[in-house]
């Protein structure tokens, strides 16, 4: 897959760290956590919209304007920017 | 005003002692429908007290008893990043109470079924407070639409409180639940309360989840099919446009002619009052004051009443969060998410329905933004006086390129609105966003719903019934003040006839007791204020008028003129000329004059029917005195410069 963003967290993590905003259309991937940069508030809220580690998610479709993109969360679907889905790390679902 | 402050708008102090039922869920889990459902046209809205959260509550008969039902901002997490989410908190918080807000005697939490994995959370945190719960399930039918499976009876044994299916549009779900509502002293409770741990709380979710048997729905391929449609890149940007257009065209369009008749019916009755009341001032007082004060708070009714209709039915049907997703990217720009693009072109027709649908806004700080910016977008009151300013500044056959001079400058007074109204917004957001984090942004696409006519009809009523009880008194005292000014003291025919007036000449007695009134006092009073941007005190008198409403401006410029022709005002004000001061004898209507004025009512918030509305939407006169104050100094500094300029280069 192209490698357009990496993830801007400057943690140990290999260089190859997938995030949601790396994801193509209908591409599927487990979530495995958040960035380094995610406040305690905005990690808690990832939690409670169901975006926890584990979960699946489908990258459904992008906005013409390129950013919103709505992804498939476990059971609905939810809108993120960019801005959002870089970080939360995942790991492709083959 | 005084006890109001307590108890958020007035709208709990009769409610005292009943006992209270908090609706709470996240958004999209059909909480509004089942509040409309059981409430129905008795539901009042108000403020929570110093935020912009607006607060539903109704009063539901069961059997004997009445009870209160309020409906709490919808929410996904009971730990709170916006202060919707703090009024939950608030609310729900029994162990270190906020007295300002009544605290609930029991809950119902509703739970949409398709989405159950997620609501769940939300419910082991509501289970926490200890408050007597009952969940309310929404969206069976969906579930078993789309394949999904659900044993209600062992979810309530899971999570150990009564659970009800309720689906939209079926009173025996809602009836069923009136009945477990007036047993809710018996409610069951859980044994063990759920954990707070997210790791636990996940294998709490995932035990609940298997011990009620429930298996995941399939994707919902209705929703599907219509997304890949009006979410195409093409398609669906043409659909979105198509549908902004239509909804503008409805408020601006459609509603003028029921607001003509609003007017009509008005000036009619006003008519009727001064055939029937032969004291000449009083006669004038009713028919102008208080009639024709009445015909300009109902004389919104039309636009509010459509608007809403609008708006319910894109909510209803789930098209909102994609015109909001469509429009993101731009609104985003303004600091704004999308959804705020709807409110703003709404003010294009009026800020008054502009700044009453920032409620479809979820967060506060997106909602205020978006009320400071709206009153600069041009609105239709502006129009009359864009175009009589306009026409003495330009001739008819004056073009820029192909095109004509006045509609270029019309065209650049309503781009430049809107990228005022949207440099506000940012603005706003920005102050008002300060030292908080950077909230972040996510929106659910809820699947495609059929709206209730139910719910479409409870809303439209509620904000209307709003808008009647709290901002008629606002600008009815307006108009009556304004009439005040504008016509006292009262003149006898024999001063009249002593001042060398013709009594027999309507226009010059009008203009005379215009000239000579309290106003005429105003006007010159400020003129040093004034004096800069070239206004004199006869401007300044059409510019006090129009704090009525904007288009007064131009009848009270032609009152003013004594115009014969008070169709045309611009004739007569052409010729009109600086009396005294350092420029006297200066034609008073030229071009760096016209000018400054265009400019000044661009920004000036001259409308205090929106000053009105904005008081309701925050709750307190703190947002719409600092609206007004800095469209006020915006308006003159703009206008200084653009008369300096102006004269520089004409």
């Amino acid at each position: 897959m192209s490698r357009r963003r990496l993830a801007s967290g400057s943690e140990v993590d290999t260089p190859t760290t997938v995030t949601l905003a790396d994801l193509d259309r209908a591409q599927r991937a487990k979530v495995v956590g958040y960035g380094d940069e995610v406040a305690g508030s905005t990690a808690r809220r990832f939690f409670d919209l169901g975006i926890v580690p584990g979960i699946e998610v489908t990258m459904v479709r992008r906005a013409p304007l390129r950013d919103p993109v709505i992804f498939r969360v476990g059971d609905y679907e939810i809108a993120l920017r960019a801005a959002q889905a870089r970080c939360i790390h995942v790991e492709l679902v083959s | 005003m005084s006890g109001h402050h307590q108890h958020g708008g007035g709208t709990a102090e009769a409610n005292v002692g009943l006992t209270r039922f908090a609706v709470v869920g996240s958004p999209n889990s059909g909480k509004t429908t089942l509040f409309n459902a059981m409430t129905g046209l008795h539901a009042k809205t108000g403020n929570y007290p110093g935020v912009t959260v607006a607060r539903f509550e109704g009063r539901v008969r069961l059997g004997e008893q009445t009870v209160v039902l309020e409906d709490l901002p919808g929410t996904y997490s009971l730990d709170p990043i916006s202060p919707d989410e703090q009024i939950v908190v608030d609310v729900l918080d029994t162990e270190h109470h906020n007295t300002r807000v009544d605290v609930p005697d029991a809950l119902l939490v509703m739970l949409n079924a398709t989405t159950l994995r997620r609501s769940l959370g939300l419910l082991a945190q509501l289970l926490q407070t200890g408050l007597p719960s009952c969940v309310v399930l929404t969206f069976t039918d969906d579930l078993a639409r789309r394949r999904g499976s659900l044993d209600v009876a062992a979810l309530s044994r899971a999570i150990g409180v009564p659970v009800v299916p309720v689906v939209a549009g079926h009173r025996d779900g809602v009836e069923a639940l009136r009945e477990a509502m007036a047993e809710h002293r018996s409610w069951a409770t859980p044994v063990v309360l759920p954990p707070t741990d997210t790791a636990e709380v996940t294998a709490w979710v995932d035990s609940v989840l298997a011990a009620a048997d429930y298996s995941l729905p399939d994707l919902d391929h209705r929703t599907r099919r219509i997304d890949a449609v009006l979410l195409h890149p093409v398609a669906g940007t043409v659909i979105f446009l198509l549908t902004m257009f239509v909804f503008f065209q409805t408020i601006f369009t459609v509603a003028a002619p029921l607001q003509d008749l609003v007017g009509q019916f008005f000036g009619w009755l006003g008519e009727l009052v001064a055939a029937h009341v032969h004291i000449g001032w009083l006669s004038a007082f009713l028919s102008e004051a208080v009639i024709g004060g009445l015909g300009s708070v109902l004389v919104f009714v039309p636009q509010i009443v459509l608007l809403f209709i609008l708006i319910a039915l894109l909510e209803g049907t789930g098209y909102l969060a994609r015109a909001a997703f469509l429009m993101d990217r731009v609104m985003a720009r303004a600091g704004l998410e999308g959804r705020a693009f709807v409110a703003l072109l709404s003010s294009v027709a009026c800020a008054i329905p502009g700044i009453m649908a920032t409620r479809s806004l979820p967060s506060a700080n997106d909602r205020l933004a978006t009320m400071m910016g709206a009153p600069l977008m041009t609105c239709s009151a502006r129009l009359p006086v864009y175009i009589l300013l306009v026409s003495m500044l330009l001739s008819a056959d004056q073009r820029v390129g192909p095109f004509s001079a006045r509609g270029v400058v019309m065209f650049v007074l309503y781009l430049l609105g809107a990228v005022a109204a949207m440099t506000a917004a940012a603005f706003f957001k920005r102050l008002t966003s300060r030292g908080v984090p950077l909230l972040p942004f996510y929106m659910e696409m809820p699947p495609y719903q059929i709206p209730r006519l139910r719910t479409v009809a409870a809303e439209v009523w509620t904000a209307a019934s709003a808008f009647l009880r709290k901002v008629s008194s606002i600008i009815l005292a307006t108009t009556v003040l304004l009439w005040v000014l504008l016509n006292l003291p009262l003149r006898h025919d024999a001063e009249l006839a002593a001042a060398g007036v013709d009594t027999s000449n309507e226009a010059a007695v009008s203009a005379y007791v215009l000239d000579h009134s309290y106003a005429a006092s105003v006007g010159r009073g400020i003129e040093p204020l004034f004096e800069p941007l070239g206004f004199d005190w006869r401007i300044n008198i059409g510019i006090l008028s129009s704090l009525a409403a904007r288009e007064t401006f131009v009848a009270t410029l032609g009152q003013v003129a004594a115009a014969q022709t008070p169709e045309d005002p611009a004739s007569s004000l052409r010729t009109m000329r600086v009396q005294s001061g350092p420029s006297a004898g200066r034609i008073l209507f030229d071009a760096p004059t016209i000018a400054a004025l265009l400019v000044f009512f661009m920004f000036a918030l001259q409308c205090m029917s929106t000053v009105g509305v904005m008081r309701r939407e925050t709750g307190s006169w703190r947002w719409p005195a600092i609206a007004w104050m800095y469209m006020f100094v915006l308006a003159w500094v703009l206008a200084f410069v653009t008369r300096t300029a102006v004269a520089a280069v004409w």
